[in-house]
């Protein structure tokens, strides 16, 4: 296990330093610069300074080794659009809000969506499974503004039940938080239906069943664990989406979160900005698929993780 | 006195897209206490139905036991509720399944798989029923039990799984094991050893066993009596040696015919039975096996066969064993080349 942990962690190290080298390449090919505003023009000698300042005015190798001895020590540079301010504190001060929504939306989608799928496998070709299904198809099809929208104007406006946008309160989190899980909620549902599905025609449900097992037990215990397992992969991937995919939330509701950041920083040209949210999500990422594939072996006995070595 | 287990006229149906399948047509046997009962015949004719519905466990969205009663000493099983016959399954009746690869769950430990029936049926505590399971592995003769309930399925041999999956069915001491082609996945030197098994469990603790197969080899080793099965109904039964020895029916006798011989004479290829089973969806209103069978009378095909006793318990339902057949001599008609 230490030594797979080991060799997970190197090969980490080593994605996340291939995603901050093609993006940072990337990034310097785009045209444009911090310091083009529509309208204002700089005088020369004034931009001339400020890519002094910010090392722009260095060869692109110089200013990418430069970078990765920061990144090293954990320092992500200053924002050039935000200056004072630097992508570390920025970071700091942003993303306990966007995780936050983040989690809330996901134990939201994990709760509803493995609920939906179990009740709908149970009670397969039922009113409720084609209640859910239908329910998964719709939040499949319907993008997550428009969900906000739609609560913003139900919920806040015309029920007055809770505050439509801005941070601050729990009842600020609901709206957004259930925007945002409406989609994965579908997903979660429809791949928990179809693996249940599958997993009760399994002969070992029927071995259990002889057993005089109640169809409760049956359910949770034999049937969800096998059906859940690429269930969780899925989740995985779906923190690390709903967490970066959250911009367009954060936007309608106005909330201070990473989202913001990493949209103004493209438009912004703030190379610093892109850079540093850009390797921050990579790690999120990557630290995710590392805890499903350590969540996996611990479901799944057959999966054991040391004999990857091999 | 009632016998242990006694089915009656056991119908079982299942609603298909393309109509209804009569896969069990009236099933009649008992099993008395230490006995054990082979139900054989060809994939298809019933027999894993038949096993099933002693259970209960037929589908409940599209099959159903539609006629017929199944008595457990005397109780009739059909009229419990679902709660009831859970309360019977595992406990009164066990049942082992083909496959024990499959019929196991992959992702809970061996150890909390045998625990969890004993600990569902009987007042227990965990340290009580982990003993118990020890036990269990012992008796089916897996060695080191402590270490190995902590295990899970695919650290085990297949011969290992067929070993758990009937510790599993013994642990709550059932009067009744139905055992569906308990032998069928496995290989031959393994097929023995399981047999052995069987054997020495049925001696140590009386345990009834309905055994369900198609391997006649399987049965001569430990079968007391025989049911013959064909298209869902029982075409002969009886003892053991009566079946082999002095089979009536043209479908034993074909079953027999078609199962290699270590003393025949190898240059002799066997002989199968020609023709397929008839379609459950709409049976025959004769004898079932009359299409397939050489020595078919008119009557066959048009009224099915009574029973005939053969003696005592020799049972058989074929017009040609029917009093008022007309009795034929092998010999003579040879002789005469009809």
């Amino acid at each position: 296990m230490g030594v797979y942990i080991l060799k997970r962690f190197l090969s980490m190290i080593i994605t996340l330093w291939v995603i901050t080298t093609v993006t940072f390449f990337l990034m310097h090919a785009v045209p444009g610069s911090p310091f083009d505003r529509d309208g204002t023009k700089m005088s020369e000698a004034v931009l001339h300074n400020l890519n002094a300042l910010y090392h722009l005015d260095e060869p692109i190798h110089i200013q990418y080794f430069s970078y990765l001895t920061s990144l090293v020590q954990f320092d992500l540079g200053p924002s050039i659009f935000y200056s004072p301010q630097t992508v570390n504190t920025m970071i700091e001060r942003a993303f306990p809000v966007s995780a936050q929504l983040g989690f809330v939306a996901i134990f939201i989608s994990i709760i509803c969506g493995i609920g939906l799928g179990v009740v709908a496998a149970l009670r397969h070709n039922k009113a409720i499974d084609y209640f859910a299904m239908f329910f998964a198809v719709l939040g499949l099809a319907v993008p997550n503004f428009v969900m906000a929208t739609v609560l913003i104007k139900y919920v806040a406006v015309e029920w007055q039940l809770l505050p439509p946008a801005t941070w601050g309160t729990w009842k600020h989190i609901i709206l957004p938080a259930l925007a945002l899980s409406f989609g994965p909620t579908a997903i979660i549902a429809r791949l928990t239906r179809s693996n249940m599905l599958e997993v009760l025609t399994q002969d070992y449900i029927e071995t259990a069943r002889a057993k005089g097992l109640s169809p409760f037990v049956i359910v949770v215990k034999h049937a969800l664990r096998n059906a859940l397992l690429p269930v969780i992969t899925l989740i995985g991937a779906l923190v690390a989406n709903v967490l970066t995919g959250s911009f367009v939330i954060e936007k309608i509701f106005a909330i201070p979160g990473m989202g913001k950041y990493f949209v103004d920083s493209i438009n912004n040209r703030d190379y610093t900005v892109i850079m540093g949210t850009t390797v921050f999500y990579s790690m999120l990422l990557i630290f995710m698929m590392f805890v499903v594939d350590v969540l996996y072996g611990i479901v799944d006995p057959r999966i054991k993780l040391h004999k990857k070595e091999g | 006195m009632d016998p242990l287990l006694q089915l009656q006229n056991v119908h079982v149906t299942f609603q298909t897209t393309g109509g209804t399948v009569q896969a069990v047509r009236g099933v009649d046997f008992t099993l008395n206490k230490g006995e054990t009962l082979a139900i054989v015949g060809e994939s298809g004719c019933g027999k894993s139905v038949t096993a099933r519905s002693i259970m209960r466990l037929i589908p409940e969205h599209s099959g159903k036991i539609s006629q017929g009663s199944i008595k457990l000493e005397g109780k009739e099983l059909l009229n419990l509720t679902e709660k009831q016959m859970r309360e019977i399954r595992g406990s009164r009746i066990a049942m082992i399944f083909q496959d024990a690869m499959t019929a196991l769950n992959p992702t809970i430990s061996i150890g909390e798989q045998i625990k969890e029936g004993i600990i569902r049926h009987r007042k227990i505590s965990r340290s009580e029923a982990k003993k118990q399971a020890i036990e269990m592995l012992t008796l089916v003769g897996i060695s080191n039990p402590e270490r190995r309930l902590k295990q899970y399925l695919h650290e085990f041999s297949g011969g290992m799984r067929q070993r758990i999956m009937i510790a599993i069915a013994l642990v709550c001491q059932p009067s009744v094991i139905v055992a569906d082609e308990p032998t069928t996945a496995l290989d031959v030197t393994i097929q023995a050893q399981i047999i052995q098994l069987f054997k020495d469990i049925q001696w140590k603790t009386g345990v009834s066993i309905i055994i369900i197969t198609h391997d006649l080899g399987v049965v001569a080793k430990i079968a007391d009596k025989i049911a013959v099965m064909y298209a869902g109904k029982v075409v002969e039964s009886g003892p053991v040696r009566d079946i082999f020895y002095r089979p009536q029916h043209p479908y034993t006798k074909g079953l027999l015919a078609s199962m290699p011989r270590l003393d025949g004479d190898r240059s002799i290829p066997l002989t199968p039975i020609p023709g397929t089973p008839p379609d459950l969806f709409a049976p025959p209103a004769g004898c079932a096996f009359a299409a397939r069978c050489p020595y078919a009378l008119e009557v066959c095909r048009e009224h099915q066969p009574e029973e005939t006793v053969v003696d005592s318990q020799h049972i058989v339902a074929c017009w040609l064993q029917d009093p008022r057949a007309k009795q034929v001599y092998p010999d003579l008609a040879e002789a005469t080349g009809t």
